[in-house]
């Protein structure tokens, strides 16, 4: 047998960095085409076609790419509380609170859109913040349930007491002016929130972020509060998805229960899963694959969901660590096989 | 933030009265009573399960006591969230060094350098921390520019990561370093060439407590040590004098009986 050398060689699968990868690493870069290409394409090219896109799609799919881009920022912010160490189950707290505040807003006040967003931003992430505060100190699964119940004592609160609407929910809202306007406000602030957070990550203030994940008691005592640190990143996180729940008020014109919905908190955390934690490029991979899969699936009816759950199972067992760093491997290495020396 | 000059002035740093701590039905420690002062090297010691972790868990805050009170530079600290203690200049290392993994070397010492303790004397631009943590790094021995310094701390040899601990106590400013089991693990070259970090911290006039299986050499560089022994101190004296006593000698020998 193989195990014991004998006559069959043993085979390992090598990686390689492609020479193309270690040219354009270097100077090089800036004086060949290909090398440059190489280099610059991956993170232009996708910010050519978000911007191109709404002048390409019919008007359906438009509308698809707004939800799209909806989901995207979520798992954007997804991703970035898990950079913090807090996997939470309930992305659609944050939608949810800013949806209501918009609506609140808008009615109440008669707040034109362009102040209804940035307050509900505001006050969603600070509302987030609060809820979420005493549950700071917890690790682990601990936070992840609270954060996955929340969203639904909030959906209940309504439906009994009559609040906000009540099951009804509020109608009437300031709608923007044309669709040109929301797609490139979302797609704009998706590139925004995008950029943010890759710039973000890489700062100092980023880094103790990241280290609380590491060992939260080594960062403690380095002097640094980090429940005060994860508040921050509950606000910000907090902020975005108010943000894209304020948005979408305005889209539909109408606010109800459906933004406390599972949906919202399931969808960005299977982008982020199927296209690849802690790049932030793959979770907007990942939403802009399943989202509008799920779009496509609408004509086949009943089974819909089944295909639609089957499709995530094999994105997920085939390739594990997630389509964008997949991708991104292949891009810069390419394996072969190579004897095993004993 | 009153930094040290590199003087031993004998202030009284720290006074441990009566501190206690109950897990459940176990009693951790009991009753402990100890003075520290500036620039002296104290060594804790003792058998496993003796409380020395806990002791130094409960001065730094992680564990809250069940009774009693640390009082540093005259400030009664007891209970103050591990950050603040921090803050306040005591810094201290783990049994387990657990270093942040997938950050680079360097990049560690940036963390207790963002601390609201120092941030200020590090350089708040983009970068700025990162040649003042270079420079902590050289100091505890790393080459300068050599590729451990921009190694993965995960990946890092043993020996280097505990002197990454004492870097992020270094960055800290501390006036007071806690270092928990530093030597364990250690090859006799490692430890020759880590003990004269810490104989230069005390040139420098800080304070340090060293919880220490390794007798010998605690012994070389400690002004007292402390002897625990179910959570209760048998022994506070100079090395010499504890190790003649009958208890001690108990405690770690056991008797014939």
């Amino acid at each position: 047998m193989a195990l014991h050398g004998g006559n069959v060689k043993q085979k390992r699968r090598e990686r390689i960095d492609r020479g193309i990868k270690v040219r354009s690493d270097d100077i090089f870069a800036l004086t060949s085409y290909r090398e440059f290409l190489y280099v610059s394409v991956p993170p232009v090219a996708p910010v050519i076609l978000l911007l191109a896109l709404p002048l390409i799609l019919p008007l359906y799919w438009q509308k698809v790419l707004i939800t799209t881009a909806v989901f995207a920022i979520l798992a954007l912010s997804w991703d970035f509380l898990v950079t913090v160490g807090m996997v939470s189950l309930g992305q659609a707290l944050f939608f949810g609170i800013g949806a209501y505040l918009a609506g609140y807003f808008d009615l109440r006040f008669a707040m034109p859109i362009w102040t209804t967003l940035p307050l509900a931003a505001l006050v969603g992430g600070l509302l987030s913040a609060l809820l979420l505060l005493p549950v700071l100190r917890l690790r682990g699964v601990y936070f992840s349930m609270v954060t996955l119940v929340l969203p639904l004592m909030f959906e209940r609160t309504i439906e009994a007491t009559g609040w906000l609407g009540g099951t009804e929910g509020l109608t009437g809202l300031k709608s923007f002016p044309n669709i040109w306007i929301e797609s490139y406000l979302i797609i704009i602030a998706l590139l925004l929130v995008f950029f943010g957070f890759r710039r973000l990550v890489t700062t100092d203030y980023g880094l103790v972020l990241k280290a609380i994940k590491n060992n939260d008691r080594a960062v403690m005592s380095g002097g640094i509060n980090i429940y005060w640190m994860k508040a921050q990143a509950v606000f910000i996180t907090g902020a975005i998805g108010a943000f894209c729940g304020a948005f979408m008020t305005h889209v539909y014109m109408f606010v109800g229960m459906p933004v406390f919905a599972l949906d919202y908190s399931i969808l960005p955390l299977a982008s982020a899963v199927v296209g690849g934690m802690g790049s932030f490029a793959g979770s907007l991979l990942g939403a802009f694959i399943l989202v509008p899969l799920s779009e496509a699936l609408r004509g086949i009816g009943g089974l819909r969901t089944v295909i639609y759950a089957l499709s995530l199972v094999i994105f997920i067992v085939a390739i594990p660590e997630g389509i964008f760093h997949y991708v991104q491997r292949k891009y810069q290495q390419f394996e072969r096989w190579a004897a095993v020396e004993n | 933030m009153s930094e040290t000059t590199g003087k031993k002035t004998g202030e009284l740093l720290l006074k441990v009265r009566g501190l206690s701590k109950n897990f459940g039905g176990v009693r951790a420690v009991i009753g402990v009573d100890f003075d520290l002062h500036q620039g002296e090297l104290l060594g804790l010691i003792g058998p496993n399960g003796s409380g020395k972790t806990t002791l130094v868990n409960l001065i730094t805050g992680f564990v809250k006591p069940t009774d009693g009170r640390v009082e540093y530079r005259g400030k009664n600290i007891t209970g103050l969230m591990p950050y603040k203690i921090a803050r306040l200049g005591i810094a201290r290392t783990f049994q387990m060094a657990k270093p942040f993994a997938d950050l680079p070397a360097y990049k560690n010492i940036v963390i207790p350098l963002y601390s609201p303790r120092v941030r200020g004397l590090s350089g708040g631009r983009y970068g700025d921390r990162d040649s003042v943590a270079k420079d902590l790094l050289e100091d505890v021995g790393f080459e300068r520019d050599s590729s451990v310094t921009f190694k993965a701390a995960g990946s890092l040899p043993h020996g280097y990561l505990k002197r990454l601990e004492l870097a992020k106590c270094l960055a800290l400013r501390a006036d007071l370093i806690i270092l928990d089991e530093l030597f364990s693990g250690l090859s006799i070259a490692e430890l020759a060439s880590i003990v004269p970090i810490i104989e230069k911290m005390m040139m420098e006039g800080k304070t340090i407590i060293m919880i220490e299986h390794r007798l010998r050499e605690l012994f070389r560089i400690a002004d007292r040590v402390i002897v625990l022994n179910f959570g209760q101190i048998i022994a506070n004296g100079k090395p010499t004098e504890v190790m003649e006593s009958d208890e001690v000698k108990h405690a770690y020998l056991g008797t014939e009986d």
